[in-house]
């Protein structure tokens, strides 16, 4: 069976791996992109294939290295979760605009119902906003498909192109089958100098803006006729229009809930192929849309007359679900099941963040805390963080306490963030407490356990090793620290000392000064495996 | 529409092994040639929580989620997690759950999660050969015996106390 199986080219992957395999297959030179899930498994996949992918240090720098390797002529993959775009949404916005040799597909993986998330944005209002195409598998053989087709449409308009997943696409595993598409090699790298193209200052921007615009109208053309959209015939008494997942779901819950019901699947949701939507939902006595998130196609279809109905307001929240799907179909309005809560996660047995916390605790901090494992240190037992807003949010918010609060509460004010998160977006936050210290003072926690934990142990600067754990250049969190002037740096290890560490917390708290305090010790889960990279990089040097 | 997919939801806490056992089934039902689809969700579940995994396979998949209430088979690794997942068992579906092994009888308390499957393997149509050589491709090749070993106890169990169907 095994040898069937191979000889058809068939294999059982994640969309994450099937994207991965994608690359590939098509000629990617680079992947770069920072952790998140359900998006980080592609890049450690590509790595594996052989593929040449990194770590950046966050999603903006990512995607300017992509333009980069698109500027010269070459193919970029770059992947983030979709709160990662908000992060690149600076280059995302000019790059649209912008004229590309090579080309430029941006992973944006959405978390709808927030299986690891802060929140559940739709980030196919990036696409629309950004004016950038968008495709959007709905399982792992399209994430295969869709990222060669992105690839492809990319170098044929020369703009960069969104392919867009959800957590059950990226990871469900799926059957793929392998080389359904092709496109030929890159050519070589080049540089060509064209400064109208690429250099956005006002005179340049403005045509380059209405460059941007005639292409979406041409590839809004091109999506009626050639676009990956699949039209399945039915009943002409009920249509359904659907995307991703929710493409899934609603083909399952069809039979039951509509017998035969016609589909028009959506396979590249931004610029959308209207008029086939405007046919399709003439073409049947009521027409659907089922999405998941926000009412993105209902109000697009709307806003261009064409006729839908919609989903009620509270399935906008969550995933969607075979039976979720049927109570739309069918008008059911009463109240969902709840699920039986499980168990909910916390911190490992042994976890250095469980030591730091429980000092947090007793001296009472109020703490500005981040993303990461020790974002758990709110749930019991510690109950020990009290904000969370983004990606390197615990030093600013942090600040603006210190800045606000009287001064005997501002003096309990601590931000806490992680080592990968401090890298991802702390340093900058460093750089406005230097710059614009509170009276008070203010104290930096930087809990450093070796990785990037949550996502499942990915290296960043810090460690001083890439993405596949070989040596390279690392930043040094103290001697950046001190290297700005910040007076009292601290590096002390949380577990094996807890009194000292607690003493530390407690005279930076009592001083009106700056302080950065590094909480250093291996995650538990990670810290053999280190040793073992270690080891191996050693030998390597040696 | 083809005839309705076999449905299996996995459940128990992070780090018990609830993926690793959805892969090999998946694999198992794979390589018969059907068409599969798994579903499982990473992250913050990896920290002890609760974790579940769906399974389905026949003729044309297309959720990749079991619909609450329609699993043929829920196997769980937790005792304390039963009840959490008990919903998503349809009118007749199977439980398998840790009571039914001898559990001081493993080689390796770790292979709990594969002792299981063995068990769940009396009630679907693979031969046995297709679930050891799926073991084996998932697998370290250092814990093939004591998995292989695990795998037989939990049919063992289901053959004495007259499960099979």
């Amino acid at each position: 069976m095994d040898s069937l199986q191979q000889q058809n080219a068939l294999s059982l992957l994640s969309g994450d791996e099937a994207v991965a395999l994608a690359a590939l297959d098509s000629g990617v030179t680079l992947g770069t992109g920072y952790p998140g899930t359900p998006s980080t498994e592609i890049l450690e996949n590509f790595d594996k294939l052989g593929g040449k992918a990194q770590w950046a240090p966050n999603e903006k720098v990512a995607l300017e290295v992509g333009i980069g390797v698109a500027f010269a002529g070459q193919r970029a993959l770059v992947t983030m979760k979709h709160v990662g775009l908000n992060v690149a949404a600076d280059p995302l916005f000019t790059v649209a605009q912008i004229r590309l040799d090579g080309a430029l597909v941006i992973i944006s993986a959405d978390d709808p119902g927030m299986a690891s998330s802060q929140n559940e944005q739709d980030n196919r209002r990036y696409a629309l906003a950004a004016g950038v195409p968008m495709l959007e598998p709905s399982d792992s053989q399209e994430a295969y498909e869709f990222t060669v087709r992105a690839i492809e449409l990319s170098e044929r308009w020369q703009v960069p192109v969104l392919l867009r997943m959800t957590t059950r696409v990226c990871h469900s595993k799926t059957i793929v089958r392998r080389g359904t598409v092709k496109i030929p090699a890159p050519g070589p790298a080049h540089f060509e100098r064209d400064f109208p193209s690429r250099v956005m200052i006002p005179a340049y921007a403005r045509p380059a803006h209405l460059r941007q615009r005639r292409i979406l109208a041409e590839l809004a053309a091109w999506n009626e006729t050639e676009g990956p959209n699949q039209l399945i015939n039915g009943s002409s008494s009920l249509g359904i229009i659907a995307s991703g997942a929710a493409f899934q779901f609603a083909r399952e819950a069809a039979p039951e809930a509509a017998p035969e019901a016609s589909f028009l699947k959506l396979g590249m949701t931004y610029p959308l192929p209207l008029e086939k939507m405007r046919a399709f939902a003439e073409s049947v006595d009521l027409c659907y849309v089922i999405e998941e998130g926000d009412p993105y196609l209902v109000e697009a279809a709307r806003t261009a007359g064409i006729h839908v109905e919609a989903a009620p307001e509270s399935f906008r929240f969550g995933e969607l679900s075979v039976s979720r799907v049927r109570r739309i179909l069918t008008g059911d309005t009463s109240p969902e099941p709840k699920r039986v809560p499980g168990k909910p996660p916390a911190l490992c047995p042994g976890c250095p963040h469980r030591s730091a916390y429980t000092i947090l605790k007793e001296l009472n901090c109020i703490v500005a805390g981040d993303i990461g494992c020790y974002s758990l240190g709110v749930l019991p037992p510690f109950e020990a963080m009290d904000t969370l807003v983004c990606m390197g949010a615990a030093i600013g918010v942090g600040l603006g306490l210190r800045h606000s609060l009287p001064p005997e509460e501002a003096k309990r004010v601590v931000s806490v963030l992680g080592d990968s998160t401090f890298v991802h977006s702390g340093i900058t936050g460093l750089v406005e407490m230097v710059y614009n210290p509170p009276a008070t003072g203010h104290v930096l926690v930087i809990l450093d356990n070796g990785t990037t934990a949550m996502t499942g142990m990915q290296e960043h600067p810090g460690t001083g090793r890439a993405l596949d754990h070989g040596q390279t250049g690392k930043v040094v969190f103290e001697d950046l620290a001190r290297s700005l002037g910040v007076p009292n740096v601290i590096v002390i290890d949380p577990v094996q000392d807890p009194e000292k560490f607690k003493q530390t917390i407690q005279s930076c708290l009592d001083k009106p000064e700056l302080s950065v305090v590094i909480a250093r010790r291996n995650c538990l889960l990670a810290a053999g495996s280190i040793r073992a990279y270690e080891r191996c990089n050693e030998q390597q040097s040696n | 529409m083809s005839s309705n997919p076999t449905n299996v939801v996995i459940a128990g806490l992070g780090g018990q092994g609830v993926l690793k056992a959805s892969d090999i089934l998946a694999d198992v039902a794979f390589s018969a040639g059907l068409d599969v689809k798994k579903s499982d969700v990473h992250g913050m579940s990896q920290r002890g929580g609760s974790v579940a995994s769906d399974v389905r396979f026949g003729q044309r998949v297309f959720s990749p989620m079991v619909p609450q209430g329609e699993a043929d088979f829920l196997v769980v690794i937790a005792p304390d997690q039963v009840e959490v997942n008990r919903a998503v068992l349809g009118p007749g579906g199977v439980l398998i759950q840790p009571s039914q092994i001898d559990e001081s009888a493993l080689p390796n308390k770790k292979s709990l999660n594969v002792a299981l499957l063995g068990l769940l393997s009396l009630y679907l149509p693979f031969p046995v050969e297709a679930w050891t050589s799926s073991l084996g491709r998932n697998l370290p090749e250092k814990l093939h015996d004591a998995n292989l070993q695990a795998f037989s106890l939990g049919r063992d169990s289901g053959e004495t106390s007259g499960q099979e169907k």
